[in-house]
């Protein structure tokens, strides 16, 4: 049986009845990655002596007929941005390169309490800032389609990861659109929750208005599955919601009869690829087919969304990133002369360039003089952009939208132009500004052989309703496993 | 010379005494072995977030609510930028565009009269960790035990003209603030700290001069003598015709004299915008209205009762109600005994005079209220001469012993036996006959001399009415 073809939750189920082990799963996994990862680089750390450690731990539980979590046994792998007690989690920075987290993160604490089984810390931009992967200190992760293209990011090992069946399913963070277009990239589903659904407590924050910590799996059911075991009310995360209800699964429904699914016009005019246009629009068609309603409409804002957006998240990651100094922890520069000096040294040496420019951006738009031109003005916007969804969720249920105007790049090709790479996510930080849920669903490849995903958006609390559009459209096709894992299966 | 006006304002914090930190659960106790009351948030661990401690808030609207403030029913914390090693997140959770108290006023009084000092505003903010530096190993240490500590920062006008009435001022906070419960509000340990805020003008001028801030301040004889300093030092560049620049300054009480820390150039740009990880404060018209009910008696409220209430004289008032300590014992006693007038005098007259022989503070008194009720028992009933009870009254200041007890293992019941006293009184008069003579000459004075000798050989135990009358009567036979 090929273990790492399954879903998370056919491997779990298969666990449970005993027949895989859950060191056999975590086998599976390490199999792949030695075979893999000398060429994606999906992982930072991997934790080999613990995650069989972990599974024996789960095993014997199910061994002994006890009640296991919903995931158990199930090897998953995290963002290195999610805090991991006793195992490095670096942000993928330098000047995180030493740190050892004394406790978990909130969501990872409910993780393990569902069964899964960790192996190891996923590649990302550093600090999250960036959507290629490629500002990682510790090196670039490689889209496992074709490894001359970048995986997405910033989760973009995550979503490597489980593209290229190096894991059951991963975790990501998503404060711009870090979830969904890597997941679209690597032709895998992620899932952005409603703000406050996922504790942050325990997130490395970089833009703490706009993180949520998310999912990213094979495929929908796998993604409710998931999403109902880490999403819960936490008392330490004062922005944490109590929902009146975390069940997901129930929405695996193959019906979309009567749903309304609004397609804002502004999202499909120039800029966005021929082909990509083409696949969402057969995918909204096929969802048309089965009984939704589709209508188009004019969301408006969205040409602001993107400078507000960085406005925004680079303003509080300013801040966020302001504890980074080589007092407490992580990396502090050989020598210097006095304080002011050894903060200098630290943070230029620590840090790379895409997040100092953003340190840079977000410092100078909290400046006095220019916070109420910058900052204030961005925050009403942000306003106003959550207003426009407002009113188009009182005419539909679910929005379809791209995820990026573009399949994933080329190596090399995104980070000479940063205001381009920032221009690529125009379709997914109206979501974050928004505090809304959305998930990227795969949609076909375009000529190059890419995976194209579709975005599906809905209201706050109302993930179940693109759960249910999104299971109903992956009902009609079948799920497009990515030729490197194909090869390794021969 | 000209005379000048000098115009003063106060930027006071007060560390709150909540049990836990304002946005962890740590606690707030002194005396920790360093870094030990940490935790994640406050030492600014990656990955953790701050949770808003509800005391801090129900402190600072009663504190708010006590100086006529308004209460802003939705108020925000907001981020200051600033790196330094005591800050472990390198910004403090502070309150700059709205915060939960404003627009308020305390009323004080000087030998010139009564005054209203406006108040600006109350904010809620965090304290920062403490910084060592070893001179030994050249380096320096950080202690995050009070970080995260919960403090008001208030905010006063600039209302006042002299020293006399910023120590007005503090003093009257002061005694808001500990009626209140809020804080021991003590400058010496630093749970009360007040920057001054000043400026010197020609008198009659409308416009402000230009303001130093003075820091470090931690007695009000610091600020009395910063204040004149600091007064002086500016009229005198005004004289030279030079001009006061804008600056924070450090006053070293040891020198009597301030030296610039940094000037408005080089202020810091802090940065502030609202803080992303807590969600904003409402306080609903319930939860007001109950911090409304909860409200203590505050002095002034204090004073009126006992004008009203118990005969003793407003001077008498004024210092019983001076510091919360002191009223509480003199109303905990009453509520034993019934006696305000024999309570008030023990107050102000015992224990205050072995309070000054001690050296020691009124918060610092340990007795309890019950036994200070029952000496006042004691006396009353006879049981004790007030001689007896002076002394007492002193094991009683210094052990907090039981005076029941205490009167009965040491036997220093009055003896009210007249057989005992008459022949006690025989032994004297035989023993001090000229004194017998002298009084039956018509000295009166040898009256006092027999009735003190009396005592003696009674050790101090007897009735001294007792006393007297049997004295006269064996006398007169």
């Amino acid at each position: 049986m090929d273990i790492m073809a399954l879903t998370a939750v056919e491997l779990a189920k298969k666990i449970r009845q005993r027949e895989i082990s859950a060191r056999e799963a975590v086998e599976a996994a390490f199999r792949n990655i030695e075979k893999q990862e000398a060429v994606l680089h999906s992982y930072v750390t991997l934790d080999r002596e613990g995650a069989f450690r972990r599974a024996e731990a789960v095993q014997r539980r199910i061994d002994a007929g006890e009640e296991v979590g919903i995931l158990a046994g199930v090897p998953v792998a995290v963002k290195d941005n999610i805090c991991t007690k006793g195992i490095l989690t670096t942000c993928s920075s330098k000047i995180l390169e030493n740190f050892v987290p004394f406790f978990s993160a909130e969501a990872m604490q409910n993780l393990e309490q569902a069964g899964a089984v960790l192996i190891g810390k996923t590649n990302m931009d550093e600090f999250a800032m960036g959507s290629t992967t490629e500002t990682s200190y510790y090196g670039v992760t490689k889209n496992p389609w074709n490894t001359e293209y970048v995986p997405g990011g910033s989760s973009g090992g995550s979503c490597a990861a489980v593209a290229a069946e190096e894991c059951a399913f991963a975790l990501g963070s998503d404060t711009g659109g870090s979830i969904r277009q890597p997941s679209s990239f690597c032709g895998v589903t992620g899932l952005k929750p409603t703000y406050g659904t996922v504790s942050r407590y325990g997130l490395i924050a970089y833009g703490s208005s706009l993180d949520q910590i998310g999912p990213i799996a094979k495929d929908v059911s796998d993604c409710a599955a998931i999403l109902e075991a880490v999403a819960s009310y936490d008392s330490k995360d004062s922005t944490s919601i109590k929902r009146e209800s975390y069940d997901f699964t129930s929405a695996l429904v193959e019906d979309v009869k009567g749903l309304r699914i609004g397609i804002p016009r502004d999202y499909f005019t120039e800029g966005l690829d021929i082909e990509v246009k083409a696949a969402i629009e057969k995918a909204i068609r096929v969802l048309e087919e089965r009984g939704a309603l589709v209508e188009e409409f004019d969301l408006n804002f969205v040409e602001y969304a993107i400078p507000a957006y960085y406005i925004i998240a680079s303003a509080e990651a300013s801040s966020n990133l302001a504890r980074f100094d080589g007092v407490k922890y992580g990396y502090r520069t050989e020598e210097y002369e006095g304080l002011h000096a050894m903060y200098k040294r630290t943070r230029s040496e620590g840090f790379g360039a895409e997040v100092k420019r953003r340190i840079m951006l977000g410092s100078f738009v909290l400046s006095s003089g220019y916070y109420d031109a910058y900052y204030l003005k961005a925050l009403k916007t942000k306003a106003l952009i959550k207003k426009a969804f407002d009113r188009a969720f009182e005419r539909y249920d679910v929005i379809a939208a791209p995820v990026s105007p573009a399949t994933a790049p080329k190596l090399g090709e995104s980070l000479s132009d940063p205001i381009q790479m920032y221009l690529g996510d125009i379709y997914t930080i109206s979501v974050n500004l928004a505090g809304l849920p959305g998930i990227s669903v795969p949609c076909g490849v375009d000529e190059k052989g890419l995976p194209i995903g579709m975005q599906l958006i809905g209201n706050c609390f109302e993930e179940k309703k693109i759960i249910r559009a999104a299971y109903t459209w992956e009902q009609s096709r079948t799920y497009q496993r990515c030729p490197i894992a194909k090869k390794e299966v021969g | 010379m000209k005379q000048y006006e000098t115009v003063i304002g106060l930027e006071v914090h007060v560390e709150l005494a909540t049990k836990t930190k304002i946005f962890c659960s740590c606690s707030t106790a002194f005396g920790g072995a360093p870094n030990t009351h940490t935790c994640p948030v406050c030492t600014g661990m990656p990955g953790s977030l701050p949770v808003l401690n509800k005391q801090v808030v129900e402190y600072a609207m009663a504190v708010g609510l006590a100086t006529n403030c308004r209460i802003n029913q939705y108020c925000k914390f907001d981020r200051k930028n600033y790196f330094y090693p005591d800050n472990p997140q390198n910004y403090q959770i502070s309150q700059l565009y709205l915060p939960i108290c404003v627009n308020g006023s305390v009323e004080i009084e000087t030998a010139a009269g009564k005054k209203k000092i406006g108040i600006h505003e109350i904010h809620m903010e965090e304290d920062a960790g403490k910084l060592i530096h070893d001179e030994w190993e050249d380096c320096s240490l950080v202690d995050y035990n009070r970080s995260g500590v919960p403090l008001i920062e208030i905010v006063s006008e600039p209302d006042m003209r002299s020293a006399e009435e910023v120590i007005a001022y503090l003093d009257k906070l002061r005694l808001i603030i500990q009626y209140l419960g809020a804080s021991d509000c003590k400058l010496q340990e630093g749970s009360m700290r007040a920057d001054v805020n000043l400026s010197v003008r020609e008198a009659g001028a409308e416009a402000f001069g230009t303001r130093t801030e003075m820091k470090n301040l931690n007695s009000f004889k610091a600020i009395a003598r910063a204040i004149d300093g600091e007064r002086a030092r500016q009229i005198e560049l005004l004289e030279e015709g030079k001009q006061v620049v804008q600056e924070t300054r450090r006053w070293d009480d040891n020198k009597e004299y301030s030296y610039a820390m940094r000037s408005k150039e080089d202020a810091q740009d802090y940065r502030y915008f609202p803080e992303p990880d807590l969600v904003p404060i409402e306080i609903s018209d319930q939860w007001l209205l109950q911090v409304k009910q909860r409200q203590p008696e505050l002095r002034d409220e204090k004073i009126a009762r006992y004008k009203r209430e118990y005969q003793i004289p407003e001077y008498d008032i004024l210092i019983l109600t001076s510091s919360k300590k002191m009223a509480d014992l003199f109303e905990e006693t009453i509520a034993l005994c019934k006696k305000p007038k024999e309570v008030s005098n023990w107050l102000m007259g015992e224990a205050m005079r072995l309070l000054k022989e001690e050296e020691k503070d009124v918060d610092e008194i340990s007795f309890s209220p019950a036994h200070l009720a029952k000496l006042i028992a004691l006396l009353d009933a006879g049981t004790i001469n007030r001689t007896v009870a002076k002394d007492v009254f002193e094991v009683i200041f210094r052990e907090d012993i039981d005076p029941e007890q205490y009167v009965e293992e040491k036997g220093l019941k009055t003896v009210n036996d007249e057989e005992v006293l008459r022949s006690t009184i025989k032994e004297v008069i035989l023993a001090n006959t000229q004194s017998v003579e002298d009084y039956r000459a018509g000295k009166t004075k040898a009256m006092g001399f027999l009735v003190g000798q009396t005592m003696k050989a009674m050790k101090g135990k007897a009735d001294p009415g007792m006393v007297n009358r049997i004295l006269t009567e064996m006398l007169n036979q």
